[in-house]
């Protein structure tokens, strides 16, 4: 893959400075049965950049989401079209080995998820799945996990308790750590803050600031103040086409669009 | 205010009429309760779990081979089911949830749950037991009637498995696969232990049903007067001495029915309230 290919595949001139792309998305039309819901987007995920999802319910942003991992393959009659390269390999290839892509890929969701077991076996559970870690050595990983979760000093006393005992916002960095705890290279927030209250959510903010330095990260908001908060680029999907991708000082300050500047101006959506 | 009276006259008739019909409703049960305790608890002493069934004209007498017998083609037929009844339920709710497949075995499931048990009971007497001495595959026996069981059992089992699973939610199920655990981790690890405490009110409620059944083996395992562990063989069983003892003339007879019937009575309700505890549990968390 060289970069004038790249170039070439998205209409509007590119932002990102010559940035390494961690994912390159190329006319990626998604279908839910007969609708389409994505109408042949491209766009890059550069590597070590934290990169926001803007757009009205209902215009693909989710549905984007979903593909970079391939979730949607737990599903029938949902298909995808065209290419989604992670480091130059079509992810969307039928060989994909899908346990393998969601360990590279991770992801968080809206509403937190932790797992029916206690919070040392929420983190501990899926790095035993990939590794043989000693007992000594696992417990140091799941400290690791959770201190950069940023969760460590609130749960360190009460590692058996089941994750299910913690609060909306604990769950969800409980969800980020042990995300983060199989050591994938892109990370995918799908709304993670949607469920939270205002403190719970600086904390996450925060949190995906300083993931940015080792991860590649893509994120999904309905809250425009975040995106402007969290990430380097934004894409400004609607009705499943990208209207605007640049960087997110200029997306905020000088949209090329105007149907961009009416969303972040709310005066549709 | 003329229509206000009367709709108020009209109220207090129409409650009057529900409480009359839920006295009605309960004032049996009651009966039937305090008649069986009455009947059952003065029979209750250490031969009963001592002795075996009596002969006729033979004083004395317990329940042990009978209560034996329904333990051990109880566990039998649990044993059998609950796998098969799992593993379907697991099918229809994890790998074949949105298949045409899964809809007609939830139909076939239905009908099988809703079926006479007597049915059931000869079903396996046709299959298994008659077709003359030389060709039959087993005679009565207790593991044709443990077969039966398994029967009954069956769809209980998939029936709450499917819907216990049906309730843990999506999100978690791809928040499993989002780490990339395989999707058999995702249904051990992740989907059973959170539908745990309803998969075991389900086997539960599937032990309380076959222990109280008995049409399905009369046809089967019939009786037997002696203490027997031999499966192949006729065993005794409570249900089945209960029906043959209740209308004899024989006075200790008629007592180790009403016996029998209070320990059944006694072991159904014992499950019956784990399993409403266990589901509890459930639902606080």
């Amino acid at each position: 893959m060289t970069m004038t290919e790249t170039v070439a595949a998205v209409a509007a001139p590119l932002p990102g400075h010559g940035l390494p792309q961690k994912i390159s998305v190329r006319n990626l039309k998604f279908y839910y049965g007969d609708t389409m819901a994505l109408k042949g987007i491209n766009l890059p995920l550069y590597a070590n950049n934290v990169t926001s999802f803007i757009g009205p319910s209902g215009c693909g942003k989710s549905t984007l989401l979903r593909v970079l991992n391939r979730m949607y393959d737990l599903y029938p009659k949902q298909r995808a079209e065209g290419e989604v390269l992670l480091d130059g390999q079509n992810l969307l290839d039928p060989r994909q080995d899908l346990n393998l892509l969601r360990s590279r890929v991770g992801m968080v969701f809206q509403k937190p998820t932790p797992f029916p077991m206690s919070i040392y076996d929420n983190i501990a559970f899926g790095i035993k799945l990939y590794e043989k870690v000693p007992r000594s050595e696992l417990d140091g990983r799941v400290e690791e996990a959770l201190k950069g979760a940023a969760l460590w000093g609130e749960v360190k006393d009460k590692l058996t308790a089941s994750g299910l005992s913690l609060s909306g916002g604990q769950q969800q960095r409980l969800c980020i750590a042990r995300t983060v705890a199989v050591s994938p290279e892109v990370i995918l927030l799908d709304e993670p803050c949607s469920a939270l209250d205002p403190i719970s959510t600086s904390k996450i903010e925060e949190l995906i600031d300083e993931l940015k330095d080792s991860y590649t990260i893509a994120i999904v908001t309905h809250n425009m103040q975040q995106a402007a908060r969290v990430s380097q680029f934004t894409a400004f999907m609607y009705l499943g086409e990208l209207v605007e991708f640049d960087d997110t000082s200029k997306v905020f300050t000088s949209p090329r669009e105007k149907r961009t500047q009416d969303y972040i101006t709310g005066r549709f959506g | 205010m003329a229509s206000y009276a009367s709709r108020r006259a009209a109220n207090r008739i129409m409650m009057g009429l529900c409480w009359a019909a839920t006295l009605f409703g309960l004032a049996w049960l009651a009966l039937i309760l305090i008649t069986l305790f009455w009947n059952g608890f003065a029979g209750i002493n250490l031969d009963v779990f001592t002795h075996d069934t009596p002969g006729p004209n033979t004083e004395g007498g317990g329940l042990r081979n009978a209560i034996v017998g329904s333990l051990i083609m109880t566990a039998l037929g649990v044993g059998i089911g609950t796998p098969i009844g799992i593993l379907a339920g697991t099918y229809m709710a994890e790998y074949g949830r949105y298949s045409r497949l899964t809809f007609y075995i939830r139909f076939v499931n239905d009908i099988l749950l809703s079926a006479p048990s007597i049915i059931i009971g000869l079903f396996i007497y046709a299959a298994l037991i008659t077709e003359g001495i030389e060709h039959r595959i087993v005679g009565y026996s207790a593991i044709a009637g443990a077969l039966a069981l398994a029967v009954i059992v069956i769809p209980v089992v998939v029936r709450t498995t499917e819907d216990m699973l049906l309730l843990v939610p999506n999100p978690l199920r791809e928040a499993a696969s989002a780490l990339g655990l395989p999707r058999s981790h995702v249904v051990l690890k992740i989907a059973y232990k959170a539908a745990r405490a309803g998969l075991i009110t389900g086997v539960l409620l599937a032990v309380a049903r076959a222990a109280g059944e008995t049409a399905p083996l009369l046809f089967t395992v019939q009786s037997d007067q002696f203490f027997s562990l031999d499966l192949t063989k006729q065993m005794a069983n409570l249900p089945v001495v209960i029906n043959n003892f209740a209308g004899k003339g024989y006075a200790n007879w008629q007592q180790l029915a009403w016996t029998g019937a209070l320990i059944i009575t006694l072991a159904v309700l014992t499950l019956s309230i784990a399993a409403r505890v266990l589901s509890a549990q459930r639902t606080q968390k």
